[in-house]
């Protein structure tokens, strides 16, 4: 089966083998559609993640290398989740005395990910005794994310190694979330592709070319505009799209 | 009947001269694609485009109506005006952050502005544990330590510690549940903004002001700046005309509107409600009624301050407060229209708080135990509810029922208030009459679970066992694995059904005991 062989090719999944995780210093598309190359992380997240990193900036970061548009894609296996599907699916409370700002305990966090979704997903987002997802991409159905505000939720799944959500629509804070920490992209779809993949789907978005496509079913999707993000996204996130704008002062070493 | 109960008060707000604000912004460069973020099946109508009447060069300032949200954002934002789906950056007044999520938020404030770095205002910052307190988790303790080591460093002003975890009433300063404590204190007041790293923040929406619950790294971003940016919500409109029946609470009007629009029926929207039967409602009813905004995917709830509001604050706050009000040509996105008088009392069944049924067509589905507590449904008055049930019945409840007042007024409320027509009794005797379990130390507590040790949490039946706990509970939410197990089935509902159902075992509709 088509899952099997590519899980094998994708157990480097590359997210997770390296420390250092490239960040990418992004194009200045100017249009509103996320063709402007981001490579999941956003500096200021690296910041939790590389401890020996010393006098870095988010900004310095940001620049150690570049990815453009082009070059900025997502490949590997999808897993499939429905609709509404809450913040105490994606990281029960129980969880949330790790503190996803210390690097050992987000790593922990990312791998209680997804841990609350009941025993009607009978494969599990990480499986038992592992760390990490061999998911790379999440693919959901309306209102994902729902429910609390708790930033926990975006972030265990990017430590556990997602780099994307594709959903039907998402709730209001666990968007915003996303958007801040660049932990998973999120990406929307106007089709209900959560009926249409399978969990274990290999699957590729091209961002550049706002498409998703299923390697599995053979199918492609387009994939909407990221809308009034786009700056927020393409200047780094928060922190550093209000430096980009004058809001804060430019970060000193 | 008709209810406009918003008066047409439109300079309400501070103009300020745009051009010598010292922070540049762009807010309208964004375009929204008409694509973005569709939430739901049903379509609601878009908001037309705004035609103002004449150019703004030839009469000087013009002003187009606005709904209070906007308002609230424009002040907040130096801007004569705003319409939905403008960006802006917004200068917070109060930031309140609890033990889940402040740890992580003051490590990204430092990691951002840096290790020395001081917050933008000591006194605009509100701290309040409340999640995981009463537990022998060492990183919830530990989280609790984070938060004071932070306020210690920073001299924040208010920070409700608690380090006595054997005894609550020996901690002066801790109050209990952030939302209910920061009405309590007098942090919430009409016309300002207030963020939280909590989704239920827009309780505080009661109170005529704009609150909305936020992430960790947008509250490391506000403690630095004080700012944060925002997109303006087109605001759907409820309006509640009616006498509230004696039966009924606020929680069921909630449940009502959720069922109606489904959970994602408010998303990235503000919820307003207006009508006789809100103004009737008490402050804690207004906050039982914001409260649940985010289980719909509102980005906030308001209420319009009134009397009711300004009674509530005299005591509590000596802040100046300026109240914005709905333009009568507002535009809202929706209008719904409820009579209350013909509404009955609802639950949420398992799993979702939009699963609304009839309480009464639920009477057959057995129970294990009842919750009462939590932001939603554990403060003063939801507890006066519960006993005045109670005390009518007379009887004993048939299954365990927990009790978890909100804060420590909550609770001592509940110790010291006599529950009216109740013949002098109070809370506490009569739910000791009733034989429920004793009112616990003031917290968040199994509301969302928590630590495995927290009290009346739904854990795992015993081995051997087929059980499928079913609670009935004042709180707020019922996916699966909310309090705790994942196979729990929770019933959302009032204090008035909640208190029915512990009495028969059974979901019941409070009527049974109120008529």
């Amino acid at each position: 089966m088509a899952a099997s062989t590519a899980s094998a090719a994708l157990s480097g999944n590359p997210n997770l083998t390296s420390s250092h995780k490239p960040h990418a210093s992004l194009s200045p598309h100017s249009c509103l559609r996320f063709s402007t190359a981001i490579s999941r992380k956003f500096p200021f997240k690296s910041l939790t993640t590389i401890p020996f990193t010393t006098a870095t900036t988010a900004a310095s970061t940001r620049r150690s290398t570049t990815v453009t548009a082009s070059s900025t894609s997502f490949h590997g296996l999808c897993y499939v989740v429905h609709d509404n599907i809450d913040t105490d699916q994606i990281i029960p409370a129980e969880y949330l005395t790790l503190v996803p700002s210390n690097p050992d305990e987000y790593q922990k966090l990312g791998s209680y990910a997804f841990i609350g979704l009941p025993s009607s997903y009978e494969t599990r987002f990480i499986e038992a005794g592992e760390l990490k997802t061999k998911y790379t991409i999440v693919i959901a159905g309306q209102n994902f994310g729902c429910g609390s505000s708790r930033e926990h939720a975006p972030v265990a799944l990017g430590a556990a190694g997602a780099r994307a959500v594709v959903a039907e629509s998402y709730a209001r804070i666990f968007f915003r979330n996303s958007v801040s920490t660049g932990e998973v992209y999120p990406l929307e779809t106007e089709v209900r592709i959560c009926e249409e993949c399978r969990t274990g789907d290999v699957v590729t978005i091209e961002l550049g070319e706002s498409k998703l496509i299923n390697h599995t079913t053979g199918k492609e999707y387009k994939l909407n505009p990221v809308g009034d993000v786009g700056p927020v996204i393409e200047a780094g996130g928060i922190f550093a799209y209000a430096r980009k704008t004058g809001m804060i002062p430019a970060q000193t070493a | 009947m008709a209810s406009s109960t918003i008066s047409s008060n439109s300079t309400t707000f501070i103009k300020k001269d745009v051009g010598l604000s010292a922070f540049s912004s762009s807010p309208s460069s964004f375009s929204v694609p008409k694509t973005k973020r569709r939430n739901s099946r049903k379509i609601v109508s878009v908001m037309a485009p705004q035609q103002s009447p004449r150019s703004p060069s030839t009469t000087g300032s013009v002003k187009t109506a606005m709904t209070m949200t906007e308002k609230i954002l424009a002040r907040a934002s130096q801007k004569p005006q705003l319409s939905p789906g403008e960006n802006v950056w917004v200068d917070v007044d109060i930031l309140m952050t609890h033990d889940v999520c402040g740890p992580g938020s003051f490590g990204i404030f430092k990691k951002e502005f840096g290790q020395n770095a001081k917050v933008w205002d000591r006194e605009k910052i509100v701290i309040i544990p409340d999640h995981y307190i009463f537990t022998n988790d060492e990183r919830a303790n530990r989280n609790v330590d984070i938060l004071r080591d932070f306020c210690t460093e920073q001299n924040i002003k208010y920070f409700y510690d608690i380090k006595d975890l054997g005894n609550f009433k020996v901690n002066p300063d801790y109050k209990g549940v952030c939302h209910v404590a920061l009405a309590q204190e007098g942090h919430c007041r009409p016309g300002e903004v207030l963020l939280g790293t909590d989704s239920h923040t827009c309780t505080a929406g009661a109170f005529g002001q704009f609150a909305t619950g936020i992430g960790n790294t947008d509250a490391g971003f506000v403690l630095g700046t004080g700012k944060i940016l925002l997109k303006v919500p087109p605001t759907l409109r409820f309006v509640m005309d009616g006498e509230m029946p004696d039966y009924l609470l606020a929680k069921d009007l909630i449940l009502q509107i959720i069922g109606e629009i489904s959970v994602s029926g408010a998303t990235y929207k503000s919820m307003e409600f207006v009508g006789s039967t809100v103004e009737s409602l008490t402050m804690e009813e207004r906050m039982t009624l914001c409260n649940m905004v985010v289980e719909a995917g509102g980005k906030n709830g308001v209420v319009p301050a009134d009397s009711t509001t300004h009674k509530y604050l005299e005591d509590k706050t000596d802040v100046p407060y300026e109240p914005v009000y709905s333009d009568e040509q507002a535009r809202f996105l929706s209008e719904y229209r409820f009579d209350v008088s013909k509404l009955e009392p609802l639950v949420a069944k398992p799993h979702s708080p939009d699963n609304r049924a009839l309480a009464r067509e639920c009477k057959d589905v057995k129970i294990d135990r009842v919750y009462i507590g939590s932001c939603t449904g554990g403060k003063t008055e939801d507890f006066l509810a519960a006993a005045k049930v109670f005390h009518a019945s007379g009887k004993k409840v048939k299954v365990p029922t927990f009790l978890v007042p909100a804060t420590q007024k909550v609770w001592m409320d509940v110790y010291s208030l006599p529950v009216p027509g109740c013949g002098g009794k109070t809370c506490s005797q009569i739910f000791e009459e009733a034989g429920c379990d004793t009112p616990a130390s003031p917290s968040c507590g199994a509301c969302l679970g928590g630590p495995r040790d927290t009290y009346a949490r739904m854990n795992e039946p015993q081995a051997n066992v087929i059980v499928k706990l079913v609670c009935v509970s004042t709180t707020n939410r019922n996916f699966p694995g909310r309090m705790g197990h994942k196979e729990g089935q929770i019933y959302l509902a009032s204090p008035y059904t909640a208190a029915a159902s512990a009495l028969t075992g059974f979901v019941t509709d409070p009527r049974e005991f109120l008529q």
